[in-house]
């Protein structure tokens, strides 16, 4: 059962990134424009290099 | 895209309040270099694409977003730059748009607390996993120690998401308790507090139960609900502040020395001001100098404008059509017809009985119900196992966690967000909560007619009746006037191909009409009386050439695009329908037998509609109300649900609670379909997750909960309701 005392930590990190990344996003405010996000994805305007 | 509708204001009010609109925009210009445009129908990805291509073409413009969920284009740009060129620009792409006042929109507001409830799910979401993690190795059989860390690691994880995420409930917990009432966020607030406490205490004592994912799941689904239930209310509310048009409520004082622009609050009785061709009046008051004809359709339904000269009483609201007037105020502010009008809304709104939703009247009868039985299970487990408090405490907290509310707390939210989502795409938006559940209860229809039913702009009908000669000096002479019936004898003039006369000294003769010298003689278009005609009940415009017998050319309203079929379908449904109109009685029967409408009634006074609402209420209908003018706005409040639509004054709707954003009126139809289907979907949530309960809450009492049960029983019921109110697109 030693190997318990890896897997809980590195769960535990990885649920903690998991988490950290979520509230990066919130605060990047990616989730203003859900339909509109969805629908550039579709615009075939910057597919060859990004928008400078 | 192909289906755009034309921007071009057609009523006379409309041009008045884009007037003073763009008064309003001129003088934030002057101080901004940031827009937020409204475009109510971009829709998708070439949409996107085209409008910030479009805008960026624009010398000045440095930047170009545009939000589709919120159907905006939020711009930067350099001073010089003015929201009018930019609305003019994307017209000519086929975009109308509007310009929004930043200052209105509470939308920074409304992001904070959006995101702050967006960030407690987040927490919740992932504690919650986590500690479903640890669980799934208790519930397959962890023991001694290795349970014992497992809890402890689920405790320190649970009780700060807990105290974090919890947040929402327990203040409006805390709030119910103070108003002495029960709510639903009370037995929440007890569940979730009870169950963290009393796992925590298994977990001190070695205990085999504890119900951190319970608890930590329950917030979860709990905040999922609330989340969606805000940003339904989110949205409609940012779009009805939208909707809220710029009346720049100001007058053209004149007096000694020249003219000033004053607030409308400052005249006082006596006072002159002058009011502009395609101006609104500000107050009562009587005409001193001057002649015009006067637009009083937002006040009264009547399409024919009205002559109006000195000594003629004027109200406020009216707009001028042709000459500029001098009046004398008589009344201003408070005591005007405008505001008169206004008071008699909120009496109305008074009357309106508080509608209770479904899931209030369900919240009323449930949440007693739990504590009840909480409450009793602790009583019965203290007697049967003589005073174990552990014991009974556990199986109470296993109860509450149980029954609670949780998917009758997405049950609403799901249904509604997925039901106005539907409605907005198709133009309509909700501006009231409850508004789809009353509107799946209505019975009875009735509309305004001028402005509703039809656009409030005039359209030839007459056109085969007249020869050439006419028609080239009827286009000769209606080219030179501003007046509605002119522009519209152009339009459709010059779309059937005649080409103008020529004629000579060609001046409108203000509140008549225009006239003009043509081969020696004396022509004119304009009023029946003033050509020698005999008026007639329904709008027209009259040619006379020399001394001869003048010719009539009649218009009638033009219908608003899908109101045949809006009619048709809401029969079809088996609802009566009846128009209400403040119009004479000759252009309301045309009407009502082109729409085939057997119950109208014409003439009737504003007070009237209303009391005619009030009427049916009492007769125990449930009536809709779609109209758009001033006169309509008592009837609008005091009916069970209203509708107007988006070029209707903004009293109007404000006291409506589903404003068409299109011009189509065929949505009103599919609002009502979808509405009916909400109705049913949230009733058959409601017996989903009382179905649940009823399996799941004697297997509690009993004592036989197991954190595994109450995980299953709850993520189970969450999901079934969710997708259930899916099932609606």
């Amino acid at each position: 059962m030693e190997i318990l005392a890896y897997l809980i930590p590195v769960s535990l990190v990885l649920g903690g990134i998991g988490l950290l990344a979520f509230l990066w996003t919130l605060r990047n405010r990616q989730y203003d424009d859900p339909e509109g996000d969805g629908q550039r994805l579709l615009a075939k305007d910057w597919d060859n290099h990004p928008r400078p | 895209m192909a289906a755009m509708s034309p921007s071009v204001s057609a009523c006379p009010a409309c041009v008045a309040a884009h007037a003073a609109e763009a008064v309003a925009a001129e003088a934030k210009a002057q101080v901004r270099a940031g827009f937020v445009l409204t475009l109510p129908t971009a829709h998708c990805a070439v949409c996107i694409a085209d409008v910030e291509r479009e805008l960026l073409l624009h010398p000045g413009v440095r930047s170009a977003r545009v939000n589709l969920t919120q159907r905006r284009v939020s711009i930067e740009a350099g001073p010089h730059v003015t929201a009018d060129e930019l609305i003019a620009r994307l017209a000519g792409i086929g975009f109308p748009a509007h310009e929004l006042d930043p200052g209105a929109l509470s939308v920074t507001e409304t992001d904070r607390q959006g995101r702050d409830l967006l960030m407690r799910l987040g927490v919740a979401g992932f504690a919650m996993m986590n500690i479903m993690l640890l669980s799934v190795a208790v519930w397959s059989g962890a023991e001694a120690a290795t349970r014992d860390l497992f809890h402890w690691i689920s405790a320190m994880i649970a009780l700060p998401v807990l105290a974090f995420s919890g947040q929402p409930f327990f203040r409006s917990a805390w709030a119910a308790l103070k108003a002495r009432r029960l709510g639903m966020d009370v037995p929440i607030s007890l569940a979730l507090i009870l169950s963290a406490s009393m796992s925590l205490y298994e977990t001190f004592a070695h205990g085999e139960h504890a119900y951190f994912d319970a608890a930590v799941s329950l917030c979860f689904f709990l905040l999922a609900g609330r989340y969606l239930d805000f940003r339904s209310r989110a949205a409609a509310r940012s779009a009805a502040e939208e909707l809220s048009a710029l009346e720049v409520p100001r007058a053209l004082l004149l007096r000694e020395g020249g003219e000033a622009t004053v607030a409308v609050a400052d005249l006082v009785p006596g006072d002159l001001v002058r009011v502009m061709p395609g101006g609104r009046m500000p107050v009562d008051g009587v005409v001193t100098d001057g002649a015009s004809e006067l637009d009083r359709s937002l006040l009264t339904g009547e399409t024919l404008p009205v002559w109006t000269g000195t000594g003629s009483v004027v109200s406020a609201g009216e707009v001028n059509l042709t000459g500029p007037l001098t009046v004398r105020v008589t009344a201003a502010g408070r005591d005007s017809s405008l505001h008169r009008m206004a008071d008699l809304v909120a009496v109305a709104e008074a009357g309106r009985t508080r509608y209770t939703s479904l899931a209030d009247r369900m919240a009323r009868a449930y949440a007693p119900a739990v504590h009840v039985l909480a409450l009793s299970a602790l009583a019965f487990w203290l007697w049967q196992s003589g005073g174990d408090l552990r014991l009974s405490l556990n199986i109470a907290a296993a109860v509450l966690i149980i029954t609670c509310p949780c998917a009758l707390a997405l049950a609403v939210p799901a249904v509604v967000t997925s039901a106005s989502g539907r409605l907005f795409r198709k133009g309509l938006l909700i501006k009231d909560g409850t508004a789809l559940e009353r509107l799946a209860e209505v019975d009875r229809v009735v509309f305004d007619k001028t402005g509703t039913l039809t656009l409030g702009a005039p359209q030839l009908a007459n056109l085969d009746d007249h020869a050439g000669e006419d028609l080239a000096l009827a286009l000769a002479l209606a080219k030179g006037s501003a007046h509605p019936l002119s522009r519209a004898l152009v339009e459709a003039l010059g779309s059937a191909g005649v080409t103008a006369a020529t004629v000579s000294n060609l001046h409108e003769v203000a509140g008549y009409g225009v006239e003009a010298i043509w081969r020696g003689s004396r022509v004119r278009l304009g009023r029946a009386a003033w050509v020698g005609a005999k008026a007639r009940d329904m709008t027209a415009t009259w040619l006379q050439i020399g001394e001869g017998a003048a010719r009539a050319f009649t218009f009638t309203d033009r219908l608003r695009p899908g109101a045949v079929e809006a009619v048709a379908a809401i029969r079809a449904r088996g609802l009566s329908v009846m128009i209400l109109s403040g119009d004479s009685d000759g252009p309301v029967a045309a009407l009502a037998a082109e729409l085939d409408v057997a119950e109208w009634r014409a003439g009737v006074f504003p007070a009237e509609k209303a009391e005619i609402i009030a009427r049916m209420a009492d007769a125990g209908h449930r009536v809709l109300m779609v109209g758009d003018g001033l006169n309509d706005t008592a009837a609008l409040a005091g009916a069970h649900v209203s509708i107007s639509p988006a070029s209707a004054l903004d009293a109007a709707r404000a006291a409506s609670d589903i404003v068409l954003l299109g011009q189509d009126l065929a949505p009103v139809a599919e609002a009502m379909r979808v509405a009916q289907l909400a109705r049913r979907r949230i009733k058959q949530n409601f017996a989903l997750s009382i179905g649940y309960n009823i399996l799941a809450v004697p297997v509690a009492l009993a004592g036989l909960a197991t954190p595994l049960i109450a995980a299953l029983a709850m993520s189970a019921s969450s999901v079934t309701v969710s997708l259930n109110a899916l099932r609606l697109k």
